[in-house]
């Protein structure tokens, strides 16, 4: 048991996995193939259900603070059914495809925007030794990739042959473009501080030490404020702004294609309060229960944390959005980079 | 024959038997997302059914759409005049299958007060089908919520619309 938590809990599993197979087919290359065909399936699992969770979890919330009770009466007096109902009646609705479109670009968008939310999850320290891909450029490439989804956005909003979802197109790469730049100064803080890009290593040092939001605190504000404008949550959902531009983006698509751009949403809100929790909160360390525990908790707080701001704060203008971006958060983190760097050197002088 | 008479009765307690067309059936009545467009004083009614107070959420219903490519019902809250029809239409057009629409309140039954009037469609049933009528001036939330839950039984139980039509018919 106390082996289990010194490696981890889902690292041993794993590991007895592997021995397992090993000994059924004898052969090294095709146990690591199943393995890898495991751990995909293990995370696409994670995304699919979180999907279905958060739609109910959101509305639950929501409910909460509005002082309202949430669905109740399908499946049960906690309305457990809900998000299945949801699901089944997108899965059957007529699939429109607007006239004048471009065909090929429109069907693509949704599905181009639901692979670089997918595929950072690959880089996700989910446990001690529970990496998909360990890189060692792991920040890099996960900022590399989860940019991407800027492209999909516009690609949706222009073939759709419709005002509102161009402007929604235009504002996602406007707001999307310049939230990322403060988002990756205020991680290079933690770069600086554990002299590394890989995942793990960042997750270790904080294991060791403190929790980097008791050394970073400007830098995690940034980071929050950043995560919700670059999953367009509110105060930062201009993107689909329904009082002035209808649904934005993907004004023109029904039932399932629409039901993917939603898949995406909660697949970013869940990437952006694993990384919270990986870089500010210390990841899977903890005392007493197994990190795989702890990293849940850590996540889903986030998770509440972010459907919290959701439901208080009201939507900015897209001219405030853009001048907080470039005029406050952006100086800021080039700040706290510089104050950074000299408390480093000072530290090692000393 | 019903399908659930093929199972055998040491199973009756085990197993779910089922259709995929009933399951369909369960999900669009237990899903009916509003499109959020309001006409005229009944809409405030239909805000405040959505509020804390009377919390359409209960059935799942909360989800107002504000585009129609998303939505299943439509509410036609408040008095229809011969100008706003067009666009009107446009939007249970753009509505994608299966979709229903709710007239709710005297004017959008009959016109209300205004049904002299030159102006005024005489009942939205003189534009585009209506599934369910909900009379008041205008009609409480709690009725709007039993005209949605009416739509509910009627989406699940078709055939119980129709021995209604066949009553009606036979007077």
């Amino acid at each position: 048991m106390n082996a289990m938590l010194e490696n981890g809990v889902v690292a041993t599993v794993a590991g007895v996995l592997r021995e397992y197979l090993m000994l059924l087919f004898g052969n090294q290359f095709l146990t690591d193939l199943i393995m890898k065909f495991i751990g995909i399936g293990a995370v696409i699992g994670v995304i699919l259900s979180a999907a279905i969770v958060f739609t109910y979890a959101e509305r639950k919330v929501c409910a909460f603070i509005q002082v309202r009770l949430g669905p109740n009466r399908v499946g049960g007096r906690f309305g457990l059914l809900q998000p299945f109902a949801d699901m089944l009646k997108l899965m059957s609705k007529e699939d429109i495809i607007p006239a004048g479109c471009d065909r090929v670009v429109w069907a693509l968008s949704p599905m181009l925007l639901f692979v670089p939310s997918a595929l950072a999850y690959a880089f996700f320290p989910f446990d001690k030794g529970a990496v998909f891909a360990d890189v060692n450029v792991g920040v890099f490439l996960l900022i590399a990739i989860s940019s991407q989804a800027v492209l999909p956005f516009l690609m949706g909003g222009y073939a759709s042959n419709s005002k509102y979802a161009m402007i929604g197109g235009m504002r996602t790469v406007a707001q999307m473009l310049s939230y990322e730049a403060p988002m990756v100064f205020s991680l290079l803080g933690i770069v600086m501080l554990t002299g590394s890009l890989k995942m793990s290593d960042i997750v270790a040092v904080q294991a060791d030490n403190v929790w980097f939001v008791l050394l970073q605190p400007v830098a995690f504000v940034i980071f929050v404020i950043t995560a919700t404008a670059e999953t367009n949550r509110t105060p930062f959902d201009l993107v689909e702004g329904e009082s002035e531009i209808v649904a934005g983006a993907f004004a023109e698509y029904s039932g399932m294609r629409w039901a993917l751009f939603f898949l995406a949403e909660y697949a970013n809100l869940l990437a952006v309060s694993i990384l919270t929790t990986t870089f500010f909160l210390g990841g899977w360390s903890g005392p007493v229960l197994p990190g795989v525990v702890w990293f849940w908790l850590k996540a889903l707080f986030m998770v509440f944390f972010f459907m919290w701001l959701r439901w208080t704060l009201p939507r900015t203008r897209i001219d405030q959005m853009l001048s907080l971006s470039w005029k406050v958060l952006l100086p800021l983190a080039l700040a706290n980079v510089m104050c950074t760097g000299i408390g480093v050197y000072i530290y090692r002088w000393l | 024959m019903e399908i659930v008479d093929i199972v055998p009765p040491v199973l009756k307690n085990n197993v779910i038997v089922t259709t995929v067309d009933s399951l369909f059936k369960w999900a669009h009545g237990n899903s009916i997302w509003p499109l959020s467009s309001g006409l005229a004083c009944c809409a405030i009614e239909m805000m405040s059914t959505a509020a804390a107070r009377f919390d359409l959420s209960r059935f799942g219903y909360e989800v107002f759409r504000p585009c129609p490519r998303q939505a299943d019902l439509l509410i036609v809250a408040g008095t229809l005049t011969w100008k706003m029809t067009p666009p009107l239409i446009r939007l249970y057009e753009e509505m994608p299958e299966p979709k229903y629409v709710i007239a709710m309140g005297s004017c959008a039954i009959a016109g209300g007060p205004f049904a002299d009037s030159y102006s005024v469609v005489p009942g939205i049933d003189q534009v585009m089908p209506v599934d369910v009528y909900i009379p008041g001036c205008p009609p409480r939330p709690e009725a709007l919520i039993e005209g949605m839950l009416k739509l509910k039984e009627k989406i699940m139980h078709p055939e119980r619309v129709e021995e209604m039509g066949k009553r009606v018919a036979e007077g």
